[in-house]
Formats: C-alpha cells, structure tokens, sequence
C-alpha cells in the first residue's frame, strides 16, 4: 500500500535486506531487549548470559554511568548516587515523586518546569536522563549480538500510562539515539507473545503487574487482528508496594520508626524483596536484619504477607471488574488470562486473579521476558522484514482526555477507551464583551474536578478579534495518534486565527533542552555533518524516487491519466538530475518537489486501498451465501 | 481521503438503520488493515499523515455506526436534520411524566439492601424502553422525519438515564 514497500506480496526479503529491529521493555525493576531471528523470538543476555538487566543507574564522580547489575551492586552503600525504580518518576512533578513514599532515598531539585531532577555527584540528571542510559545499554547489548546498528525498535509501556509518561518515554529514547517504531503498550505486547504462539481466538484478559505499574487489558484476538476492547489499572501499584509493606513492617516491629536513613532503607526494601520472593515457595521465613543500630529477629509467615498486601491486590481486582464492564463483556466471555510481570508470581495475586476470572491463569511464556518478547516481534513487522503479516494492533486512548471549564471542572472530549487513532473537534466560545485572548487547559483523567486529573498543558489562543460575548466561535481540535500521543490545536473560526501546541508535558523536557542534551552528546565534528547531511539527502531522494516508479507501474495507469503520469516522470527526471550532485540543499527541494507533485497520487492510492481491501470481503460473504 | 463517501459507504454497507454488528466488525478490521500507521512505519512523511487521516476517519465511522443512537442521529444528518441543534426541542408531554417516574424509580433505588437486584431490574426495563424507540425509529426515518426525530430526542432522554444507572452501579460497586 505505502509507496515505500519495494517488495512485491509474496516474494520473501532478501535475508540480507532484513532489517535489525528490537523490542524493548523498559520495566520499573528490569529491562529487557528482543529480536527476532530466523523463526525465533528470543530476548538477548550480556556477555555473563543474564537477560534481565536490573534497571538501575549509578552516577560515577568521574563522570562514567554504570547501568545494570554493576550499578545494583553498590546501591546499598551509595545510595544517593544510585537511582532505583525511576519508572515512577517518568513524567511526574517533583511534588508527586515526593510522594511516592519509597523514593525517599534521594535529594530533589526541581528543574525550571517542575520536572524532580535527582542531585547526584555527576550534576543533576532528569528522569528522562536516568532512563536513556538504561535504553543506551540495552541497545548496545542488541548492537554487539546482532552485529550492526539497530534500524529501529518498538519500547513498551504499561497501558494504563497517561500522555505525559508516554512523552517522557519517547524522550529518553530520543536521547538514547534510537529510533522508535512505536510505543506499544505492554499488555498488547503479551498478548501478541502469546496471540502468535498459540493461534488463539477470543476474548483475551492481560493482568499485567511489574515492580511498579498495574495494567488490566481485554483484548478480542479475530484472524491476527489485535483489538483492546477496555484497558484499566494503577500507574503507581506494584511489587515495590509489597516491598514497602515488608520493610515498613520490619521498622514497626524493630521499634526504629523514625530513626532510619537514606542507605539503611534502601538495604531494608532489598531484604524485603528476597523476603517476598521466598514467601513464593515457602509458608514462613525467618527475619533477621541487622543494620547500624537497627537489629531485628523474627518469622514472617505467608499469612502475615497475605494480610498486609490484601488491600493492594484488592484494588488491583476491582480495577479488572472495570475493564471488564468498560469491554462490555462478561467474566463468562474471557476465554484466556494471560499473567504479565515478575509480582504475578506472589501465590495471593495468583489465586485472587483465578478467582475473579474463574479460570487458571496462563504463564507459560516467562511473566519476565513475555512483553518484551511481544514487541520484538511487533518491530519486526514494523521494521518492514514480514510484508505478508496480516498481525494489526488496535489500541484505545487508556484516559479521557478533556478540557478545564468554568469553575475548576472538567469537560471530558474524548472518552477512555475510544480507539485510536481518534481527532475531536469541540466549539468554545468568549464569555466577555471583547475579549480577545482565551487560556484552554488540557487534562488527562476521569475525575470530576480539574484538581483531580493530571494537567497536560496550557496554552493561550491571543487576537481573537472583539466581538460581544458568545459570538467568537473557537474551535479546538484534539488528535490522538496510533502512539497514544496528543496534539491539540484552536482556531477561532470567524477569523481563521490559529494555535497550535504539541501537548508537552507539564513536567517534560521542551524542544530545546533535548536539542541540546542531543548536541552535547555527540563529538561529530563540523564537517563529518555536512557529508552526513548530503549522504542522507541522496539516499532519501532515492528511496522517494524508487518508492514512486514501483507505485507508478503498479497503479499508474489505473489511477492517473496520461497528463498525470507525464508529470510525475518530469519531476522524476527533475530530481534524478541533481541527485549525483555535491548540493545537500538542491536534492532536498528536488526530493519535496517530487514529493509534493505525487501528493494527489499517494491519496488515491490509500483510497483505492481501502475499498480494495472491502470488495474483497463481499466476494467471499457473496459465495458464503451462495453456497 | 474521499470525504464524499458517507459512513455506510466507507464500510460498503447499505444506508440503513438496522446494522449487522458482527459485518460491521469485520469489516472495520479489514479498513484499517490496509489503512493503519502501524502498515506505514517506513513509508514517507505525507504517507504516514494520510494513513492517520484514514484510520481515524475509519475509527470515527465505526464508532458512529456501532451505537443505535448515534446510528440514528447520523441517519438524520443524512436526510438533513442537525440534531445538535434541537436539544431544547419540544417532547411529548406524557414521554416527560414518564420520565420522571423513571427518575424518582431510580433514585430510590441507592437505599435499600437489594439495591443491585432491584438496579438490574431497572436496567431491563430501560432497555425494552429503548429497544422499542429503535423500533420506532426504524419504521419512520424513511418516510417520517418529524416522527424520527421525536424517537431520537427520546433516545436521547433514556440513554442519559442508562448511563445514570450505570453510574449508580459503579457507586455501589465502589469502582
């Protein structure tokens, strides 16, 4: 369909054409990266053969990163200087992370957006920062195996993510250096895992719950066609919380309360996590802490964990019974529970999930490797390497998104679960006699009150012409794309006076800064840029072109009149002209001539797609009927 | 994009109010199949804008075909009625004592034990409510207008009460 795809349907890739794609799940506790080789989809390990790197950052006084187990090692004795769990800071104010209540093991500075900046013996770095040094390994990991730069990967994240986190994921991945397909959310990515392996069809529950975020997803699996019906969850709750509960019921218990310090309870939530992990396998454990002052010796019973995670896992069941209502299906209708995340191993979680769906939750794939195994083999039908795959993902908005009204209340435009991508367009209007100037605030939830939600942006539309009070007519357009990112643009419509905005996220980096944190990580000089530039603008230049000849003798004589096709080959020969030239700037306007003369043809093409791909349906119910 | 095309045409389904969900799915699948930014992620910068445009048109159709009311509604645009503009349009008296017994029945239910039972019982009568307005509507927007637009404005009225119980059901739910 696309004027890009070369390949003819059917023929296979040239095996030295396949492009290196990945699938990245970049999780609160670990990380992972996946590729696909040959028939195999396989998450790749460090040169020690371990696969899951922990994702955790140490900043050096010498200015070196260490990421991964290396870093984890020293957490206990600098704890400052080592960042844990930064997930849950992905787009959060400083006053949210503060209260995240276990990241307290870190000083604070806010940055001039409100963005939480961690002060660390390297300077201050931004969460956006932390986690491009996790993807900048994992890269490197997927680079040295497969040998060679990576075209491109598809990063996860939890569903239930709003507008800014899925912003500061793009972010840090933009400052990693890669190229990023698509975010896919998580539980679509284990559901794809699975989806392929088994051929299922059917509805699908994904009960997704990692170090840190919960994600529930329903999903209709119909002929390789991935449909979320509903999507629900907490982007706060994980097995962190079940650690937390541990460590604080450690310090009750010691008679410590108040007296621990920063190292102390980084120690402590790690005892608390192989305490937890035991409690696995194991009815009771012992306890016995032994840290400065602190001592504490005691039993610790599977029972006790029960009671003080209940509620937890209470909270995350109600949020299924949810997503379920939201699908408008029944519990009776979910053919499959897919088990996601390292905190589903917790036999409470287990049993309560069996429960409420009345069915054995499904593990088979490991519940650590399976979302990143998902997107590994969404990248490589992104990447191009499966023309024929018929595998569609169609995903929902996981938060409604609306608008500030007059008296701190919201006015929701578009609903959670609505497909996307998805464009609203909505009419306001001038409450005053010339007023001239209108502040539109965008907001992300499904609460009532505009305190309530999460603030998106704000921005002003200015000259709005006078008029009396309600005669101005400003239409503003809301536009979710296949990401789940947002776009917001007004227009007053009298006038045509516009503005636009790229929803940046309250507390996200803007343009400039992640332009100059790009620059000063590379040391290309002056002129290896230029050669770049015009190498770049040759090779685009021809793809627009082989893109255009292979569209052309496919379509052109059923699309195009002879006077159209005329045209085209000029510009055609216009740009073939210039391209063995030494002028990068000559090229590109050549290469948008082109482009821009083949616009009517491209949009014909895509409308002749669609109804190609209907009338092909209503051959076969025809013969069904007939037969 | 051919913005000539109506909804119906999209999805090449005839012009009418009684829809086959399960044709419809189908088909909304196979648009967006061939459509879809997911089938563009190497192809051109003015390729990937007109894939969005496409597959949102394709969600925004699907997503007006799926629900009777708002099937209705477009039918009315079709023919030429604005529904957004008669939100104040006069309904039929007796519909609106109705409507206020139906009001009170449900707010009575938030007391009481059985509350959820007695809630589900509201919901199936709404619902016949409901089914027989599609009807209604069904028979006249070919040939009466005026009638067609009164069973909308109706539908209207009883999907602001489905969603009311539904509301109550989430309270008492304690989502």
């Amino acid at each position: 369909m696309t004027l890009l795809q070369i390949t003819e349907p059917g023929q296979a890739v040239d095996p030295h054409q396949r492009k290196r794609a990945a699938g990245i799940d970049l999780g609160t506790t670990n990380s992972l990266i996946a590729t696909v080789r040959g028939n195999e989809t396989r998450t790749l390990p460090d040169m020690a053969g371990r696969h899951l790197l922990p994702s955790v950052v140490r900043y050096l006084g010498d200015g070196k990163v260490a990421v991964g187990d290396e870093a984890a090692d020293a957490a206990r004795q600098d704890p400052l200087n080592t960042i844990v769990s930064i997930k849950r800071m992905m787009g959060r104010g400083l006053d949210d992370v503060q209260n995240l209540g276990d990241q307290t093991a870190y000083h604070f500075a806010a940055s001039d957006g409100g963005m939480p900046l961690i002060q660390t013996v390297a300077g201050d770095v931004s969460p956006v920062q932390v986690s491009s040094e996790i993807l900048k390994s994992l890269v490197h990991r997927a680079e040295e195996t497969l040998g060679g730069e990576l075209e491109g990967v598809v990063t996860t994240v939890p569903a239930y993510l709003d507008d800014a986190q899925r912003q500061a994921t793009r972010d840090a991945a933009r400052l990693a250096g890669v190229n990023v397909y698509r975010l896919l959310n998580e539980p679509t990515a284990a559901a794809v895992a699975y989806g392929l392996d088994s051929g299922a069809e059917g509805v699908i529950a994904v009960y997704d719950l990692g170090g840190g975020t919960f994600d529930i997803s329903l999903l209709r699996l119909n002929k390789g066609v991935f449909e979320v019906l509903s999507t629900g969850g907490d982007s706060a709750l994980g097995g962190d919380d079940f650690d937390a509960r541990i460590a604080n019921w450690i310090i009750e218990r010691s008679g410590f309360a108040g007296q621990i310090d920063h190292g102390q309870y980084r120690s402590l939530m790690y005892e608390a996590r192989r305490l937890k992990e035991q409690l696995t396998n194991e009815a009771s454990v012992a306890v016995n802490v032994e840290l400065g002052a602190l001592r504490f010796e005691g039993e610790l019973t599977r029972d006790d964990f029960e009671q003080l995670i209940k509620d937890l896992v209470a909270n995350s069941i109600k949020a299924c019974r949810r997503a379920v209502r939201d699908a408008g299906v029944t519990t009776g209708d979910i053919n499959n529970v897919i088990m996601v995340g390292g905190s589903t191993r917790v036999p409470l979680v287990k049993q309560e999930v069996g429960k409420f769906f009345g069915a054995e939750p499904l593990a088979d794939i490991d519940p650590d490797r399976v979302v990143a195994i998902g997107a590994a083999i969404q990248a490589n039908i992104l990447a191009g390497n499966k023309p024929d795959d018929e595998m569609l993902l169609l995903d929902v908005l996981p938060l409604s998104v609306g608008l500030e009204t007059m008296g701190g209340l919201t006015e929701k435009i578009i609903h959670r679960n609505t497909p996307i991508p998805v464009s609203r367009a909505q009419e306001f209007t001038t409450y005053k006699d010339g007023q001239s100037a209108m502040l539109v605030h965008v907001v992300q939830g499904e609460r009532e009150l505009v305190s309530d939600c999460r603030s998106l942006a704000r921005f002003e539309l200015r000259g709005i012409p006078p008029m009396v009070a309600g005669a101005a007519r400003i239409g503003v357009v809301f536009q979710v794309d296949a990401d789940g990112l947002l776009s917001v643009s007004a227009t007053e419509l009298t006038t045509g006076v516009a503005a636009s905005i790229e929803v940046k996220p309250s507390y996200g980096l803007s343009e400039s800064e992640i332009t100059n944190m790009l620059k000063s990580s590379f040391e290309h000089a002056e002129e290896d840029a230029q050669a770049r530039s015009l190498a770049e603008a040759r090779v685009d230049g021809a793809r627009v072109i082989d893109a255009l000849r292979a569209a052309l003798k496919q379509d052109g004589e059923r699309l195009l009149s002879a006077d159209e096709i005329r045209d085209l080959e000029t510009a055609i020969s216009a740009l073939s002209a210039v391209l063995d030239g030494q002028d990068a700037g000559a090229i590109r306007d050549a290469t948008q001539a082109l482009a821009d003369a083949s616009d009517e043809f491209a949009a014909r093409r895509m409308d002749d797609s669609v109804r190609s791909a209907l009338a092909g349906h209503s051959i076969e119910e025809f013969d069904e009927e007939q037969q | 994009m051919d913005f000539k095309q109506n909804y119906f045409e999209i999805f090449q389904l005839p012009v009418a109010f009684d829809v086959d969900l399960t044709t419809l799915g189908d088909r909304y699948r196979k648009a967006q199949g061939s459509v879809h930014p997911d089938k563009f992620a190497g192809a051109s910068e003015r390729d990937k804008r007109l894939s969005v445009q496409w597959a949102t048109r394709i969600n925004e159709a699907y997503g007006t075909l799926k629900s009777p009311l708002s099937r209705a509604v477009y039918l009315l645009t079709l023919s030429g009625v604005d529904m957004s503009a008669k939100a104040n349009a006069p309904v039929d008296p007796g519909f609106l004592m109705e409507q206020m017994e139906l009001r009170e029945d449900l707010d009575a239910i938030e007391e009481g034990d059985d509350a959820l039972e007695r809630l589900d019982v509201f919901k199936r009568r709404v619902d016949e409510i409901l089914a027989g307005l599609e009807q209604e509507f069904a028979s006249t927007w070919q040939n009466d207008l005026d009638a067609a637009e009164q069973s909308v404005l109706k539908m209207q009225f009883i999907t602001k009460l489905r969603d009311a119980a539904e509301h109550l059901e989430e309270k008492l739910l304690d989502y």
